[in-house]
Parts: structure tokens; C-alpha cells; sequence
């Protein structure tokens, strides 16, 4: 196998993304009103938001960065840190908290050793919860990478998170 | 290339006529001999993986070349989500649980070439054992009046066809041709609709004051930042029959005024906003959103504007902050929303619920809907039945339906022969009602006198087993996470709260602190800027009315009586149940449970950190939690 990195490449990637974002924060140019949407375009682009591209949006779409900055760090659904390979979001809403949503949290911690909000040491997840994914039947229930899973306990939460390298 | 064709083929209907002969040769087309196969595509049922039995029909449909004996969709959600994948099959309704993508041949070849039922994935009454073959005979829908909910189960909801095939866009062709925006108002009015997001406004009252409010410019507003923890009945609409909501919207914008519409939904329901992006776009490509909507000369459009999972954003000047692209902190209301809403002009705001009723009174008339409810709260409401209870999903009933039936009649119970002990409704805002009130009746007014309120339509089920402590410092954890932190009450009060509930649950109580408690939950009741902070205290103020026995329990007897709070509880292994299968050792993440084989094993206290694991996987229940 081929172990040499790809230099150009790995170039052409960064600058295609960046040129993507550039693209996506010139749409938004005269939709200021629509700060919240824009950043969470740059989010599925990079997966968190990156220092220089908040700078970019409040230059470009002339908001003070403070402000920027503020609703970057309002909202819960936005990270300012980069994030693992994969999400997994735990949901804590009132269904799955009484059935035992809170204990698979505690699971991570115990034996992933991450908290909600960061990633694991080796970038493998990223921890998050939510107040509620909107699927309280099946509680306590766990959404990775957009997988639905219901009914999740501690044990089994391991087997599924076996399929995510 | 389809979307190209599609864009050549221009299908803007004209003028009502033409909505209507369109309406016509849908359902002349139609085959009524045809059998129907709808799998429910929401997002419970795909959690359960709907998406790879609607794959299998799909694959096995085209390969036997079944396409002109079946109609197959993908549907919204049917509700009963506990019970998915749900298919059911029309034109009877047999209806299927928990179906794998490995049953569909034999429910292509039995079923629906045979004719013949299959026991095996039908629904097990269990409080007569006895297997029941037709939707509507499954008590958990018997028990319902399905006013909005009903199509979910019929429509795909990605195909606008479908929604104009089911009587879809009558009301609006109603209200542009034989009404005129007063006597919508009206007709709303009398209907005596109350706001479904919360506070129960007169929905009336709120179009009329909009309507009259000096401007030319003015807004409407989907509320769809559906954030109570524990409901859902929101996101189903939307994902199951969104264009109920948007025709809501161009009635409700076409009686004030408004060219411009706004849903605010939340980014935690990707398959809602896609659904509606896509009902959205339909909608304009046949001429019923745009420029001169069915000929009719008035305009409106759609914009869909995605939350950030803030709570706060629900409450309406946090929304329109949000809306606006800033920060979602609230206002205080010096105006009226109707008055000076979004960027100051004159806004109506309404939640996904309450739109979806407005078709159906325009096209049934006031008169007719307001038989339906009670004296003060009329019509449906739809609460997502989950917790502890049997058959949990979303249910549609008449105000007026008490706590009992749901529970029993239509929820079937608890599990496990367990003992029912509360049920809270309102989400945060709301509280958490005892076994002794179970035969009030459901409506906006009973459920606030009880202390709690009717909020989006949570319905949350406790037992014995779940701790009424716990449960408020849950609630107010979860509110201290988001209160927004513009006004000192809801700051700092709910971490004080916060910092008690804490330290009770841990057994370092003291009994003034339940008095403390109450004293804050007066200051937010009257100091607090929005709605969510002034009744944030309902969970503790409602727990420790109909509770407190188990705060004293946590205080005094240093006991969590639910065996939840982790501080109070030990875990212990029963020697004359146990097995020694070693089962529990090898879960035990600190190595705190040893044995010999086949020997009865032994937890060691030290290195227990409480986490029930051995709990869990005790197939003996030799592990006991006291």
C-alpha cells in the first residue's frame, strides 16, 4: 500500500472546502437576518464552526463578531471545537430520562472517557446530548451520525458503537 | 433530468377550477380495487428500521410486477411508534407490527394475493390475549378522535397529489372564493380554537388584533421549535402531512394581510424540515404559494427558518429574536407580537397544531368543531403518550378526556405490573399530577388549576420506580441549561434550585430547604421577564405538593424510596437467587463483584460506583438495589 501522503490533494481538498464556504457566506451576503442558517451550513461543511470563517461571515456580511460570536455559542447545536469522526448524541429528554438516558451517559464517561460536549482522545467520538430527538416511544434513544437507535441500554449501546471505527 | 421535465411541464394551476378538475382526475384515476400497502416512514418507526421494509416492498413489488395491483407508500407517522415498523394494509386496515424487511414476500403472497391474515405480526391485545386484526379494533386507536392525525397514515407525504387527492387545498379554495378575510376570523373565533403551543390563547383574538394592527407589511409564523422534552406531536405533523400546516398559513396570512411566512423548526428533526422543504416547493411549483395564488391575485410565501436547539426559542419574542438572526433571548412585551412583532411589524404566530386545525374548521365550519371539547377548550388535542406506560405513540382525543382513559383505556397501562405513580404534562413549564387526580378531564383550564398545563402535548408516564426528586431536579437542571440568563430571577433562582434539588438527591438535605424552594418559586412566579421563566418552578412547586413525602424520605431517612437517586442506594447481591453464571462480574467495570464459579457472588461496597450494570444483566434478578 501506498503510505506517502497525497500533498496536492490533501491542498486541492482544503481549498475546494474553503472556496465552498466562501461561495455558501457570499449567498448569505444580503440575508443577514439569516445569521443562524449560515452557520449551520459552515457546520455540515466542517462539522464545528472554525475561528477564521466566523471572522470571514462577520466581515463579509458586515455583523460585529461579537455578535457572531454570540449566537455561535447561544445555540447548543453549534461547537467551536472540531469535532470526531463520529457524533453520538445521546437524547436526555423527560421519556428517556425515566427510562435511564442519563445512565448511558454515565456509561461514556465511565468507560469512553468523554463528556457531553467533547471528543474522545483518540477523535474516534464526539458526545453530545439533546433535550429531546422527538422519539420518546422508543426511549432511552442514541443518534449517531444520524442513525436512529431506540431502546438503547448500556450493553447494548457497546454493540452498536462496535460498528463505528 | 425528472426535475428538469418536471419544470417543462408547467403545472401551475390557474384558478380554483383548475385545482379542482385537478382533484378530479386524480381520484377518477384512482383504482379502488387496488390494495394499499402504506409503511409508516416517521421517524419512531424508522428508528426501527422502516426504511429497509419499505426497501424490501419496494425490490419485491417490481419483481413480481405488482405495481398495478398495489398502491405502496411510505406514510408519515401512524403513532402507535412503540409498535414499529407499522404497515398497514387497505383498503380493510390489516394492521402489522414490529414487521421485518424478511415478512414482506409472505405478506405479498399471503396477505395481499391471498387474502389470508398473519397472526404472527398482528397486535396482541394484552389485556385479553387475544390477536387483533384491524387498526381501527386496536384499542389504543379505538379510543381516538384521528381529526389531524388521520391522514399521516394515508398520504405520502412527499406527494402533494396525494394531500389535493384527500380533499387537500379545499378550505383555502373555500376561503379565497366564499369567504373574505373577516368572516375567517370569524369562523376561527367562533370555532373557539385556543392556541395549541402552550398558554392556550384564543386563536381568534390573536388573528383579529393582527388583522386590525396598523401596518402594510406583516408577518406569519410557524412555531415549530418543538423543545419540551417529551413531546412530539409537532414533528409528526410535519413529517407526515405538512401541507395541513402550510394550508393553515395561507388562510391565516390571506385574513390579516401577511405576504410573508416563516417555519421555525428545529435542526433536531431533519426529516420535518426536509419533509416540509419539500411540501413547500410542490406548493409553489402548483401555484399555491407565489405570486397570485390560484389566480386569486394574492401572494404569499414560505421561508423555513432552522432553530438551534435552544428551549428558549419556543417562547415568541425569544423566536423572533432567533428569526431575526440574533441571539434567542426574550423581551419583555410592553406590545403586543400582533402589533410589533418580527423586525417591528405586525406578526401572527402560531404553532404547527393549531395551523393544522385551521383546514379542517374552514372546511367543516365552527359550528361543527366547536361540538367537539369542552365548555372552555374545543376540538382535539394530540399528546405524545411515552414513559412508563404500554402503548406509548401519539394520540389524538377530545378535550374533555380524562387523565384515566388515556392511561388505561387508550395507553393500556404500565408495564410489568408496576404501580402507576404520576404523570407529567406541560414539559418544564408544567407538573407532575397523582394517581387521586386521574379522573380530571383533560382541557387547558383543569390541567392549570392542578398546577401543571396542557404545554405542546407532552404526556409523560412515572411509576413506582420513577423518583418524583429526581424528576424535579431533572426539570431543573434541564431549565438551568437553558435559561437564557437575561433576567436575575430565572439565573439565579433556578440555580439555587438547582444547587438544592442537587444536594437533596445526594442526601445532604435539610428540611428548611423545602420551604426555601417554595419561596423561589413565588419570587419567578412574579419576577421572571418571559412565560417559561414564570412557571419554570411548576416541576418543584407540583412535586412537592403532591410529593413530599419523598423529599422527606431523601432528607430525613437519608432513602431514595424509587431506588434511583444514586447516593441512597446499594446495590447487593440475593446468594440464595444467585447462580454464580458470572455474568455481573464481567459487566462490572471497577471489578467490584467476585465469586467462584457457580458460587454465589459478592459485591464489594468500596469499589461499587452504583452504576447498575449487574443490575441489568442479572437474568436471575439476584441483584438487588435497596
Amino acid at each position: 500500500m501506498d503510505n506517502t501522503l497525497d500533498l496536492a490533494a490533501i491542498q486541492a481538498a482544503l481549498e475546494s472546502s474553503a472556496a465552498r464556504v466562501e461561495a455558501l457566506i457570499d449567498s448569505y451576503v444580503d440575508k443577514k437576518e439569516q445569521l443562524i442558517s449560515l452557520l449551520q451550513d459552515i457546520q455540515a461543511e466542517f462539522n464545528y464552526l472554525p475561528q477564521e470563517t466566523l471572522v470571514k461571515v462577520s466581515r463579509k456580511l458586515d455583523i460585529p463578531l461579537s455578535q457572531v460570536f454570540s449566537v455561535a455559542t447561544f445555540f447548543q447545536s453549534f461547537s467551536l471545537k472540531p469535532r470526531g469522526r463520529h457524533t453520538i448524541t445521546v437524547c436526555l429528554g423527560t421519556a428517556c430520562h425515566v427510562k435511564g438516558g442519563q445512565r448511558l451517559v454515565d456509561k461514556m464517561a465511565r468507560d469512553y472517557k468523554v463528556k457531553p460536549g467533547d471528543t474522545t482522545r483518540d477523535e474516534r467520538f464526539t458526545l453530545e446530548t439533546a433535550n429531546c430527538l422527538g422519539c420518546c416511544a422508543l426511549g432511552p434513544v442514541v443518534v449517531i451520525d444520524g442513525k436512529y437507535e431506540g431502546q438503547v441500554t448500556p450493553s447494548k449501546l457497546d454493540k452498536i458503537l462496535k460498528n463505528y471505527e | 433530468m425528472v426535475e428538469q421535465v418536471r419544470k417543462l411541464l408547467d403545472r401551475k394551476l390557474k384558478n380554483v377550477q383548475e385545482l379542482e378538475q385537478f382533484r378530479q382526475t386524480i381520484l377518477k384515476d384512482k383504482d379502488a380495487s387496488r390494495m394499499t400497502v402504506s409503511v409508516c416512514g416517521g421517524t419512531g418507526c424508522r428508528a426501527s428500521g422502516a426504511e429497509d421494509v419499505v426497501d424490501a416492498f419496494s425490490e419485491e413489488i417490481e419483481k413480481q410486477e405488482l405495481q398495478v395491483k398495489i398502491e405502496f407508500k411510505e406514510t408519515g407517522c401512524h403513532g402507535f411508534c412503540e409498535r414499529g415498523p407499522v404497515v398497514v394494509i387497505g383498503p380493510k386496515k390489516i394492521f402489522y407490527q414490529h414487521v421485518k424487511p424478511e415478512d414482506v414476500p409472505e405478506i405479498i403472497s399471503e396477505t395481499i394475493l391471498n387474502g389470508r391474515v398473519i397472526p404472527r405480526l398482528l397486535y396482541n391485545d394484552p389485556a385479553t390475549g387475544k390477536e387483533i386484526t384491524y387498526e381501527s379494533d386496536v384499542p389504543f386507536y379505538a379510543r381516538q378522535t384521528r381529526l389531524i392525525l388521520g391522514s399521516n397514515g394515508e398520504i405520502d407525504p412527499e406527494e402533494i397529489s396525494q394531500y389535493i387527492a384527500a380533499g387537500g387545498y379545499s378550505a383555502l379554495t373555500k376561503a379565497l372564493t366564499k369567504m373574505n378575510p373577516d368572516k375567517i376570523i370569524n369562523e376561527i373565533t367562533k370555532s373557539g380554537l385556543r392556541g395549541r403551543g402552550g398558554g392556550g390563547f384564543p386563536t381568534g383574538r390573536k388573528w383579529q388584533s393582527c388583522r386590525t394592527a396598523e401596518g402594510d407589511i406583516k408577518y406569519v409564523i410557524c412555531n415549530a421549535d418543538e423543545g419540551d422534552p417529551g413531546a412530539y406531536p409537532d414533528r409528526s405533523i410535519l413529517e407526515g402531512n405538512p401541507h395541513s400546516v402550510i394550508e393553515g398559513m395561507i388562510i391565516g396570512a390571506y385574513a390579516i394581510g401577511a405576504h410573508q411566512g416563516f417555519i421555525y423548526v428545529r435542526n433536531e428533526y431533519p426529516l420535518a424540515v426536509e419533509r416540509t422543504r419539500i411540501a413547500i416547493d410542490q406548493a409553489v411549483d402548483y401555484g399555491l404559494l407565489g405570486e397570485n395564488i390560484l389566480g386569486s391575485g394574492f401572494d404569499f410565501r414560505i421561508t423555513i427558518n432552522k432553530g438551534g436547539g435552544a428551549f428558549v426559542c419556543g417562547e415568541s419574542s425569544a423566536l423572533i429574536a432567533s428569526l431575526e438572526g440574533k441571539v434567542g433571548e426574550p423581551k419583555a412585551k410592553y406590545t403586543h407580537m400582533s402589533e410589533k412583532g418580527l423586525w417591528d411589524k405586525p406578526s401572527l404566530l402560531n404553532n404547527v397544531k393549531t395551523w393544522a386545525n385551521v383546514p379542517l374548521i374552514i372546511n367543516k365550519g365552527a359550528d361543527w368543531y366547536s361540538k367537539i371539547g369542552t365548555a372552555g377548550s374545543k376540538g382535539t388535542m394530540i399528546f405524545s403518550l411515552v414513559g412508563k406506560i404500554n402503548n406509548s405513540g401519539l394520540v389524538e382525543v377530545p378535550m374533555g378526556i380524562t387523565l384515566r382513559e388515556m392511561i388505561y383505556d387508550i395507553g393500556g397501562g404500565i408495564p410489568g405490573g408496576k404501580k402507576f405513580k404520576a404523570v407529567q404534562t406541560g414539559g418544564p413549564s408544567g407538573g407532575c399530577i397523582p394517581e387521586q387526580l386521574l379522573d380530571t378531564p383533560v382541557d387547558f383550564d383543569e390541567l392549570t388549576k392542578l398546577g401543571s398545563m396542557m404545554g405542546s402535548g407532552g404526556m409523560i408516564i412515572m411509576d413506582e420506580d420513577t423518583c418524583m426528586v429526581d424528576v424535579a431536579r431533572y426539570f431543573i437542571d434541564f431549565l438551568k441549561g437553558e435559561s437564557c440568563g437575561k433576567c436575575t430571577p430565572c439565573r439565579e433562582g433556578l440555580t439555587t434550585l438547582s444547587e438544592i434539588l442537587n444536594r437533596i438527591t445526594h442526601g445532604e438535605g435539610k428540611m428548611e430547604d423545602l420551604q426555601t424552594m417554595e419561596d423561589i418559586g413565588e419570587i419567578l412566579n412574579i419576577g421572571a421577564l418571559c412565560a417559561l421563566g414564570r412557571t419554570a418552578t411548576n416541576p418543584v412547586l407540583s412535586t412537592l405538593k403532591y410529593f413530599k413525602d419523598e423529599y422527606i424520605a431523601h432528607i430525613k431517612d437519608k432513602k431514595c424510596p424509587a431506588g434511583v437517586c444514586r447516593e441512597l442506594i446499594e446495590y447487593e447481591i440475593n446468594t440464595d437467587k444467585c447462580t454464580g453464571c458470572g455474568v455481573c462480574a464481567r459487566a462490572c467495570s471497577t471489578s467490584a463483584i467476585t465469586g467462584e464459579k457457580r458460587e454465589p457472588h459478592v459485591i464489594n461496597k468500596g469499589l461499587c460506583i452504583k452504576c447498575g450494570a449487574c443490575f441489568d444483566v442479572c437474568k436471575f434478578d439476584a441483584v438487588v438495589k435497596h
